[in-house]
């Protein structure tokens, strides 16, 4: 079948519908479908990161996954950090550290950097070096990126 | 840099693919975890009739262990080897070539199944179902088959899968107690396709070398067993004029091309040097 399909999801916490044709990829389907715009569109074949969302809790490109295929899962975007108004610490820690030039990479970062802490909750800075590969910065500011993923580490291991 | 139209299935058991592989009859193609799939098809560079996907099909993921050989189902994600308890203890090289597959988010969704049946050249799982002399499982409206790696592997990115054959499940023989391993690659940035690796394991008794296995990627059009190398360290020892001597004699045995990230000479030359490598590490850890 060609024709499109109905999706159901739970995005950020809130259960979402949409009807899409199934070539319809999983990033375009939040921007497009459910005007969630912070998930940005970079490459469109999975090496640059912008796109990275959490699937189930686990860090995916959304330019590699059909919005079809998200049918029944939790998808967690950038716009799902923010809780009553107050900054994840994440987000906190990148405006700190000036972890964000252009912003165009940053929800892929955050998204990736989420992930990243939640297997290794006391990273050592080459493994938030190899975490962070995940995801290019054109700006190439990545010294502010990693400063503000190592000062998150300890305030979320603190929370969890 | 949108896919093309296709039809669509998600069919929730095996039979129902295999129904349907062998329906479209070579003109569909599967789709796994898609981190391979996804990006030929943004590009249009892959424009199947149809998509299988295969992952609602619940039991084609499994990690499983009995009598010294540790089965995967198909759709495995390569993020759940990484953090298995059981390969970490049974295949430790499966646990450290997926290190080297892309990223972690990409390594969420790839599957070993889908690494095995896309057979690039440059990838990590193929070099080590090499290695280890692992084999895949295959199910079509005929049956189920059994492929070694030697026989799954025809050429740059071709099985000798047929249109309507599955890959359902990848079996590995549990490595030795006390073996040494190692996974050596080189890439240009980390997570980029190897450029060269080199999948190694040794098994020592004293100064003795009982077993050596090595495989490579990215060294020719499908990873290659290093047989002449192996039997150096099996009839020679595991010193460093042995290793020498395998490392030299790996960058004779491989069939490397030139391509845009490096020439045949260079890729020959890194077989050498990382096969040493990786020798080392293997033998520095081996009981």
């Amino acid at each position: 079948m060609t024709e499109p399909i109905t999706v159901r999801l739970t995005v950020n916490g809130d259960s979402r519908e949409g009807r899409c044709p199934p070539r319809k990829l999983l990033v375009d389907f939040l921007r497009e479908d459910l005007t969630l715009t912070g998930t940005h569109v970079g490459c469109e074949h999975g090496i640059c990161g912008a796109c990275t969302v959490l699937v189930n809790g686990e860090a995916a490109r959304s330019c590699l996954m059909l919005a079809v295929q998200a049918d029944g899962a939790e998808i967690t975007t950038i716009e799902g950090l923010m809780k009553d108004g107050i900054l994840h610490p994440l987000q906190e820690a990148f405006r700190q550290h000036h972890g964000l030039q252009c912003g165009f990479c940053t929800p892929g970062m955050l998204m990736t950097a989420l992930d990243l802490l939640a297997v290794h909750p006391d990273p050592s800075d080459d493994e938030i070096r190899e975490g962070l590969s995940a995801v290019l910065c054109r700006c190439t500011g990545y010294h502010g990126i990693v400063n503000a993923v190592r000062a998150a580490a300890p305030i979320l291991r603190g929370a969890s | 840099m949108k896919p093309p139209r296709f039809e669509y299935h998600a069919p929730t058991t095996i039979d129902e693919a295999v129904a349907l592989l062998a329906r479209y009859g070579g003109e569909a193609k599967v789709l796994a975890g898609g981190q391979s799939l996804v990006p030929l098809l943004n590009f249009r560079l892959s424009r199947p009739a149809a998509l299988i996907d295969v992952n609602r099909i619940a039991p084609l993921a499994y990690v499983r262990e009995d009598n010294g050989t540790v089965t995967l189902g198909a759709m495995t994600r390569q993020r759940t080897i990484e953090f298995s308890a059981v390969v970490a203890r049974r295949l430790p090289l499966l646990t450290e070539a997926t290190r080297w597959v892309g990223h972690l988010p990409i390594r969420s969704r790839g599957t070993i199944g889908g690494s095995l049946a896309h057979a690039d050249p440059s990838a990590e799982y193929p070099a080590v179902l090499t290695a280890l002399d692992g084999a895949v499982v295959a199910q079509s409206p005929r049956g189920r088959r059994t492929l070694n790696a030697g026989e799954l592997f025809e050429t740059y990115l071709t099985t000798r899968l047929a249109a309507d054959e599955l890959l359902v499940e990848v079996r590995l023989p549990a490595m030795p107690a006390g073996c040494g391993y190692a996974f050596e690659e080189f890439a240009r940035r980390h997570g980029d396709f190897a450029i060269v690796g080199i999948a190694a394991m040794v098994v020592r008794d004293g100064a003795r070398c009982t077993m050596a296995r090595l495989a490579t990627a990215g060294a020719g059009p499908v990873p290659m067993r290093l047989r002449d190398a192996e039997a150096i360290l099996e009839r020679d020892g595991l010193g460093d004029t042995a290793i020498q001597a395998a490392a030299g004699r790996a960058a004779e045995l491989v069939t490397p091309d030139s391509d845009v990230h490096a020439t045949a000479a260079y890729r020959r030359h890194l077989t050498g040097v990382l096969t040493a490598r990786a020798l080392r590490r293997a033998v520095e850890r081996a009981r």
